[in-house]
């Protein structure tokens, strides 16, 4: 097996010398290291970004600080743990979904925040990025694998439950996040190549009725947007305009770092938030872009590896499923950006100013590197 | 795990294990969909990019050039710029006016007029994106506090700009004129290029007749503004060139002197030099400050301005058009000499009327009971009319147009002075073109005096009074003295716009000028007090015009009617007798008698041109600094 050839050398390198150091930690040091260095990259561009403010830069780095020690945390956990805790994680995640369509605070149209005497201001949508793959995972990799097509119907009920209660907030791009993360699981417990082909093919009938039915006028309008940006040049147009001139303008090496016109003369719309990786491609050019997806390939195929070699069904499933939800992460933010796809609200993972998404985040880390560093010394 | 199920963990393992395999595929295609979308944005379309990112920065702006400073011959400073910080909105860039407004008002003072005049603009046709000014002359304190508030106001800026500014206030406005803000019909005559970042245009005066000279040449500037319009700084700039410095013949302690001789009155002087033809003094009083129309005036203030009973908007030294009176009567003299109707000695009896029938209408002379025996040196002295009646009917019409023609009436004859009008010289054409009759000898008596349908602007009269100064030699009245810098005034003028008046006897100049001079210095002369004392000889010529023009009707007080129903009083001079160096024509609405009222106003200006200023060679110099200060 071809994958098994390249992984153990990895692994016996990882088992011996500073091992017992990181093990005891339960720290992988490899994404470790990845990880402190896009966040500290991130942080320049965060400085440009945010028109030199030092004060963004500070409040990021304490969320930072925040975040990682809550990767460590979570790390220090056994994912025999989480996979007790599950099933509780989701009941109170759905419950505290509802309560933020009852109860929850917001701004620009949408409720999204639960303030809990005695606790700081969350999402729990976010919570839900994490609790909802965990929760498919537990469910599915308590019976046999592949799954039959039964339990894939409990699974999606699974999904579509704390789904149609995050549209309903209205967020979209969270919601397709948290969709997207439990049916990573499916895909990774070997549901059929049919099933799948059927799935896409029942989505592609969907979409139209969607649109007419599901989508609000402002989702409809970010994709007619996307599809012909310069038809409504100062409205919602002007931002994917804005964001591709930035990126065009930056060209091999970009215009330098604090010298980006496009965010600096303040063309570029939330340009320390959403659109960053613009300012980014425009200061450091493809270059910078080119190292950028880099980190963040590195990153996502370590994680990866770490899926490969877990030891149970539930840590396997729950750490692809966390991988490909930062691969999502990535790829539906700089292709937004970029004008490949709509515009939804979707930060760039670890680089966006903002605090909830990148906790989250390191959490998803932190149970990666529990599920890599919790093994027991016998073959499974 | 539930019963009847079984785990194959290895099998579990082997499928996870493929499907981490096409999931890896599966990221490494798509970010590979990323890099290559980076690659064609900024690789492939790099240039298209650019060029959209630099039309978002860089603007291209025109610069307003400055305007040429005027001067007058002594190079005091008569028109400069100075700059004004203005609040400006640029409609485009605002989202809601009201709103905006609305803000502005809780930060600065804006008046009721402000914002009618504002508004007023907003529906005037304009150039997209050129900001409209709303509040001119912001002290220091509103430019602090609007630079703390502007970041709330999109399209709002402070701007600083040249505005032209007149010193001398109303003293000056007649004689230059004044600019304004470019209006409507401007908007369609003037090029636009050169005209991109001009706000300002010259309305009336010098400063509408040497607008070329004085506007100079667009220059355009670069610059990088932000998203919301704002202009970061300047990249690139060509300078633009300023407007040519221009220097009057006009003086101002002269101009100064006229406006003060005619304080609490109304009328005009006009003074000229006779070798030059330059305008030294051009006053119309009252006057008012040309300063409120550049930036413009409220339309309060306006109508308080057009609805004065002084009509100090009228340039009465330019478009009053009065009956000249008596002040004719030297140039007619002239014109019996030359024409043959009159000798110098003939003599004439005047028993107090004349009649063209022994038996018909007599019209009168001023002095009841006459003046007895009068030769032609003593009409023009003692402003006989019956000798003058008698010569215009002995003339006729034609005879006497032809004459007072070549004096320049009835006609506009300036060089550069806009808005003159050209009186009206009458004729037996004219009167038959204008009035269907024909021309009785009875307009010509009326003629002979410059009463009926003869009607001249001071300026005309002060013209015609520097050809009798000049004996015959014609020159075109003009306000330009030099153009300063390196540019020569040779070539941008045209030709003479009239020829010399060459008599049969050349020494005919000299009996008429003599005839005037016996009006200020001898015995009988009607002006005699005028001159007495003077250290020069002096020559003049008084007159009275009938005022018709009031109606009847309008709703006056009783005195005012009284008071506005006098004769105008006129004098015409020149001083010295040989080499004259000024010419004067000075008009008193309502004054009453010329040899009263016109005629000492004349005196003190012949005594300051004579006498008072050419000793103040001091003084001259600390004007002469001025040019230092620019």
């Amino acid at each position: 097996m071809a994958l098994r050839d390249f992984s153990r050398p990895l692994s016996h390198q990882s088992l011996s010398g500073p091992r017992s150091f990181w093990s005891a930690l339960h720290i992988d040091p490899i994404l470790l290291v990845l990880l402190v260095g896009l966040v500290a990259f991130g942080l320049f561009v965060l400085f440009s970004g945010g028109d030199g403010r030092i004060e963004l830069v500070k409040a990021q780095g304490i969320r930072i600080g925040l975040a990682f020690f809550v990767m460590f945390v979570f790390a220090q956990l056994d994912p025999s743990v989480y996979r007790r805790w599950t099933p509780w994680l989701y009941g109170v995640g759905l419950i505290a979904l509802l309560a933020v369509l009852l109860v929850g605070i917001g701004a620009k149209g949408a409720q999204r925040w639960l303030a809990l005497p005695g606790l700081p201001r969350f999402q729990p949508s976010e919570l839900m990025k994490i609790v909802v793959p965990m929760m498919v995972a537990w469910y599915l990799s308590r019976h046999m694998l592949p799954p039959r097509l039964s339990k894939v119907g409990v699974a999606l009920i699974l999904v579509l439950l704390p789904m149609g209660l995050i549209i309903k907030q209205p967020d979209l791009g969270t919601s397709l996040l948290v969709g997207s993360a439990g049916l990573f699981v499916v895909f990774f417990a070997g549901i059929r190549w049919r099933v799948i082909s059927a799935f896409f093919a029942l989505v592609s009938i969907a979409a139209p009725l969607m649109w007419f039915f599901g989508m609000r006028d402002y989702q409809k309008q970010r994709v007619l947007t996307l599809l012909d940006p310069e038809s409504d040049p100062l409205g919602a147009g002007w931002n994917i305009m804005q964001s591709k001139t930035a990126i065009g303008s930056g060209g091999w090496s970009g215009k330098g770092w604090m010298q980006g016109t496009q965010s600096h003369l303040e063309f570029l719309p939330e340009s320390h938030t959403d659109f960053i990786v613009a300012v980014l491609a425009e200061e450091f050019g493809f270059v910078g872009m080119l190292a950028l997806m880099s980190v963040y390939l590195l990153i996502l195929t370590r994680c990866l590896y770490i899926a490969a070699n877990a030891q149970d069904s539930f840590s396997r499933l729950l750490a692809g499923a966390l991988t490909m939800t930062f691969f999502v992460y990535v790829f539906v933010n700089v292709g937004m950006v970029s004008g490949l796809l709509p515009v939804v609200g979707v930060p760039l993972p670890l680089i966006s100013y903002g605090g909830t998404s990148i906790v989250t985040l390191m959490a998803a880390f932190g149970v990666l590197m529990s599920i890599h560093t919790h093994r027991r010394m016998i073959t499974a | 795990m539930p019963w009847g199920e079984f785990k194959d963990t290895a099998a579990e393992r082997r499928i996870f294990q493929r499907r981490t395999l096409v999931a890896l595929l599966l990221l490494w295609v798509m970010m590979g969909v990323l890099i290559a979308r980076m690659y064609h944005l900024q690789i492939i379309q790099h240039d298209t990019y650019t060029t959209l990112s630099d039309k978002n920065r860089v603007q291209v702006q025109s610069v307003a050039p400055p305007r040429g400073l005027v001067y007058d011959r002594n190079d005091v400073l008569l028109a400069e710029n100075r700059p004004v910080f203005s609040v400006t909105i640029v409609p485009e860039r605002v989202g809601d006016i009201d709103q905006t407004l609305a803000d502005l008002q809780r930060i600065l003072a804006i008046s009721e007029e402000d914002l009618v005049r504002f508004q007023r603009r907003l529906q005037e046709p304009r150039r997209p994106f050129q900001e409209i000014p709303l509040r001119y002359d912001l002290t220091e304190i509103e430019i602090a506090s609007m630079a703390v508030h502007r970041h709330e106001l999109p399209g709002v800026e402070v701007n600083a700009e040249l505005v032209r500014y007149y010193p001398f206030g109303e003293i000056t406005s007649h004689a230059l004129g004044y600019v304004g803000r470019i209006n409507r019909d401007e908007l369609q005559r003037i090029d636009p290029v050169n005209y991109a970042g001009t706000n300002y245009i010259g309305k009336s005066g010098i400063e509408r007749f040497y607008e070329e000279l004085l506007h100079g040449k667009v220059g355009y500037q670069h610059v990088e503004t932000n998203a919301r319009g704002r202009t970061l700084r300047v990249l690139e700039r060509e300078s633009p060139v300023p407007g040519e410095d221009i220097r009057l013949h006009l003086d101002i302690r002269l101009q100064k002197l006229a406006f003060e001789l005619l304080a609490e009155r109304r009328g005009a002087i006009v003074a000229i030099e006779p070798k030059t033809g330059g305008v030294l003094a051009l006053a119309s009083v009252p006057g008012f400050d040309a300063n409120l129309f550049v930036t413009g005036i409220g339309v309060q203030a306006y109508q308080e301005l057009n609805r004065s009973l002084d009509k100090p908007l009228f340039n009465r030294a330019l478009r009053g058009q009065y009956p000249p009176g008596s002040t004719i009567k030297p140039m007619l003299a002239i014109a019996a000499l030359d024409s043959g109707v009159t000798t110098r000695d003939r003599l004439i009896w005047d028993p107090g009327y004349f009649q063209l029938k022994p038996s018909g209408r007599r019209y009168r002379d001023w002095k009841r009971g006459g003046h007895g025996w009068v030769d032609l040196t003593a009409a023009v002295a003692e402003s006989c009319d019956i000798y003058f009646y008698d010569a215009a009917v002995r003339m006729g019409v034609d005879t006497m147009h032809h004459y007072l023609a070549q004096f320049g009436f009835g006609e506009e004859t300036s060089l550069d002075i806009s808005g003159a009008l050209p009186g009206l010289l009458p004729s037996s054409d004219w009167k038959r073109a204008a009035r269907n009759a024909p021309w009785y000898p009875g307009d010509s008596v009326n003629m002979g005096i410059g009463q009926g349908f003869n009607l001249a602007t001071p300026l005309q009269l002060a013209t015609a009074t520097t050809v009798m100064a000049n004996r015959g030699q014609w020159q075109q009245p003009r306000l330009l003295n030099d153009v300063l810098g390196d540019h020569s005034l040779e070539g941008r003028l045209p030709p003479p716009s009239k020829d010399d008046i060459i008599l049969k006897n050349q020494d005919d100049w000299n009996f008429g000028v003599n005839a005037m001079k016996a009006v200020m210095h001898s015995a009988k002369g009607t002006a005699r007090r005028a001159a007495f004392g003077a250290p020069y000889e002096m020559a003049g010529k008084t007159g009275t015009a009938q005022v018709f023009s009031l109606a009847q009707d309008e709703e006056y007080d009783a005195d005012e009617i009284r008071e506005r129903l006098r004769d105008h009083a006129l004098f015409i001079g020149f001083a010295p007798i040989e080499d004259p160096k000024i010419a004067v024509a000075v008009i008193v609405e309502n004054g009453g008698s010329g040899s009263g009222t016109a005629a000492p106003v004349a005196r003190a200006l012949f005594d300051a041109w004579l006498m008072e200023f050419p000793n103040e060679g001091e003084a001259m110099v600390v004007g002469q600094t001025n040019e230092e200060d620019r």
